[in-house]
């Protein structure tokens, strides 16, 4: 039997219960979106007791499946106000797939003035006082160690920092990895509705859990094989990410006049090479020790995107360093050392943070006059201030949006109020369009139109023109929305783009698992139904197409090298969400 | 003419990372793959002074190419 967890923190109770008919064929984002817009009051405030917090492991997580270790956790957003689903690695996925758990949700919030640990295991649901050492200051990292000195080593760990206790607008919520190490649920500030909740973690335990079943074991191994030497075979998923990392991008987008520099400012930077995937790969196999070029974030994941960095000592700094964290800090705060980032990104992590909302209100900030421009080490007390937190640290961590109204400024770049990521819509007109429309707030994960604009994998579009981006942006949000359901990592989607078997053996995996027969169609309307369930939330909440815009600056002020400006108007934009 | 090459990646593997070389007039970025004995299978993404182009691309003098491997991120 499947289960159906209910944790509310008002009696300190919990129900396991069956699944509800609605969500028994759905998971992952899918399953989030569907139970927040069932649920959630749209208009209610984010950190009061009518908000709902659900986390929900994909369709195929916990099986063998390559690359199907993902979690989505859903809520109100308290950054943006709409729905959020935030994706994040980690072992949580599987471990809540392999106990049987489809999905848990924590709502209500407790009287009294403390902090909580809920334990999820076979028997069911515990919830006990937080351990007073965690509470106040204290960062993941430890807390991660010293949660595990108390549940043991091999439990899985969701956890808000100091930031999230706050409730701060840019609080993430933090999941172990295999390693002890850190993965996040990012963006949209969900740490601060854990936080209003008073529930500092969350220890999954699968001590006597068994495997997940599998309608058709041998269909299913077939299809994962198929699947997997796709993603192998494909030169992006099988090398180029596990070389580089993400960060391969900097060069790419620098060179295409795409890379969001100062504030938005410029399309390029002088200091590029100082920062690039090349120079992240030599200097971690320079310094040796405990360095990686590669890794895993979770069990089964054969494109292994992430990296151990280290420092001049060969000592572990951070992994996970992602392009858009490097971008954030390196190009549009003008950051020029990749160690000074590194150092960042890991106190970002220690004290919880989103990476990109926190390293895009850095920059807004240097040009609001808050922060001297390129100041990594000024820049690295604020984070860790964050756990006090100090009033400018509490600034910063309000986002983008609080940070550029604050400072009076004109040029602040956010959607629906969270930062802009590291492609500028201006040179590549497609993400823009994903930016403007998405039900997220600016996100490049919800319809990644970086890949047929720039990088040739899943079509050839001009970046800086409009032809053809509506429909493409249309298609990527699609197909992302089914993906985000599926457990799957995103970068799944370079192995399978260019080849329809590939894409057809993650349909079969699912198929054997469930014993279905749904075809590539019923996925693209699984895609099609999460976001109307999004956008329904979102209009009941009060939004509508007039927020599907991007921030007025860029119709005026022209990036460089190409010159150029947003140019799609609003009767154009509308069109990508008229399915 | 004169051509500006960039690489990237594992295009620089034992190559420089920025040079430039003499070409005829007329030449393609094809013909440069070529002249640098560069893996052709390799060379994915293409940009002239910044924007997107093909193998087949005439290049121009003082012209800026940068080639990469594929590659991706996100």
């Amino acid at each position: 039997m499947h289960k159906f967890i209910r944790i509310d923190m008002t009696t300190l109770t919990s129900t396991v219960s069956e699944v509800p008919a609605k969500y028994v064929g759905l998971g992952g984002r899918a399953l989030t979106s569907n139970f927040v817009n069932d649920e959630v009051n749209p208009t209610c405030h984010p950190l009061g007791k009518n908000n709902k917090i659900v986390f929900a492991p994909g369709l195929l997580s916990g099986t063998a499946a390559a690359n199907s270790g993902r979690m989505s956790v859903g809520s109100k957003s308290p950054l943006t106000g709409t729905i959020k689903e935030s994706n994040t690695g980690g072992s949580s996925s599987q471990m809540l797939a392999k106990m049987g758990i489809k999905a848990f949700v924590i709502e209500g919030m407790p009287s009294e003035d403390k902090f909580y640990v809920i334990k999820l295991d076979m028997n069911g649901v515990t919830i006990e006082e937080a351990p007073a050492e965690i509470i106040g200051g204290c960062g993941n990292y430890d807390a991660i160690r010293i949660l595990g000195e108390k549940y043991g080593k091999h439990v899985g760990v969701a956890i808000i920092g100091p930031a999230g206790e706050y409730r701060l607008p840019s609080a993430n919520i933090s999941f172990k990895d295999p390693e002890g190490n850190i993965r996040s649920a990012g963006r949209g500030g969900l740490g601060a509705v854990l936080g209003s909740k008073k529930v500092k973690a969350i220890i999954i335990d699968e001590t006597g859990a068994g495997k997940v079943e599998i309608a058709n074991p041998e269909a299913f191994m077939a299809a994962n094989k198929v699947f997997s030497k796709a993603l192998l075979d494909h030169p992006v998923s099988g090398q180029g990410l596990g070389l580089y990392g993400t960060d391969v991008l900097v060069n790419i987008l620098n060179e295409a006049g795409g890379l969001p520099s100062y504030n938005f400012t410029s399309g390029r930077i002088d200091h590029n090479d100082n920062i690039s995937g090349e120079t992240m790969n030599a200097t971690i196999t320079e310094r040796g020790g405990e360095g990686k070029v590669s890794h895993g974030c979770h069990k089964g994941c054969v494109i292994r995107c992430s990296q151990w960095y280290t420092d001049k000592e060969g000592k572990y700094i951070t992994s996970g360093f992602e392009y858009e964290t490097i971008w954030g800090l390196g190009a549009d705060a003008g950051i020029e050392d990749l160690d000074a980032i590194a150092y960042i990104d890991r106190a970002m992590d220690d004290v919880g943070v989103d990476s990109i909302e926190t390293a895009v209100a850095v920059a807004t900030a240097m040009d609001g006059g808050l922060i001297p421009w390129g100041d990594g080490k000024a820049v690295l007390e604020i984070v860790k201030d964050m756990a006090k937190p100090t009033p400018l640290a509490r600034i910063i961590a309000g986002g983008a949006g609080a940070v550029g109204s604050l400072c009076g400024l004109y040029r602040t770049p956010v959607v629906k109020n969270q930062a802009i990521p590291a492609y500028d819509p201006r040179a590549i007109k497609g993400i823009g369009l994903t930016y403007a429309t998405t039900t997220m707030g600016a996100d490049h994960t919800a319809g990644y139109c970086i890949s047929g604009n720039i990088l040739k994998v899943g079509a050839n579009i001009d970046p800086l023109k409009k032809e053809g981006q509506i429909e493409y942006a249309r298609a990527m949000q699609i197909g992302t929305a089914a993906i985000d359901s599926t457990g799957m990592c995103l970068f799944i989607y370079f192995g399978v783009a260019d080849n329809p078997a590939g894409y057809q053996a993650l349909i079969d995996m699912i198929n054997a698992q469930y014993g279905l027969s749904l075809t590539a169609n019923d996925v693209d309307e699984l895609g099609k139904s999460v976001l109307k369930v999004e956008r329904d939330f979102n209009k009941r909440a009060g939004f509508t197409n007039a927020h599907d815009r991007l921030p007025e600056f860029m119709e005026y002020e022209p990036i460089m090298p190409h010159n150029v400006v947003w140019d799609f108007t609003p009767e154009e934009i509308d069109e990508v969400m008229n399915f | 003419m004169n051509i500006t090459v960039k690489l990237f990646a594992t295009l620089r593997n034992g190559r420089d990372k920025i040079m430039t070389i003499q070409m005829p007039e007329g030449s393609t970025v094809s013909d440069i793959v070529t002249h640098m004995a560069l893996p052709r299978e390799e060379v994915a993404i293409i940009m002239i002074n910044s924007r997107g182009a093909e193998l087949t691309t005439e290049l121009h003098d003082t012209d800026i190419l940068a080639l990469f491997p594929p590659v991706g991120g996100g």
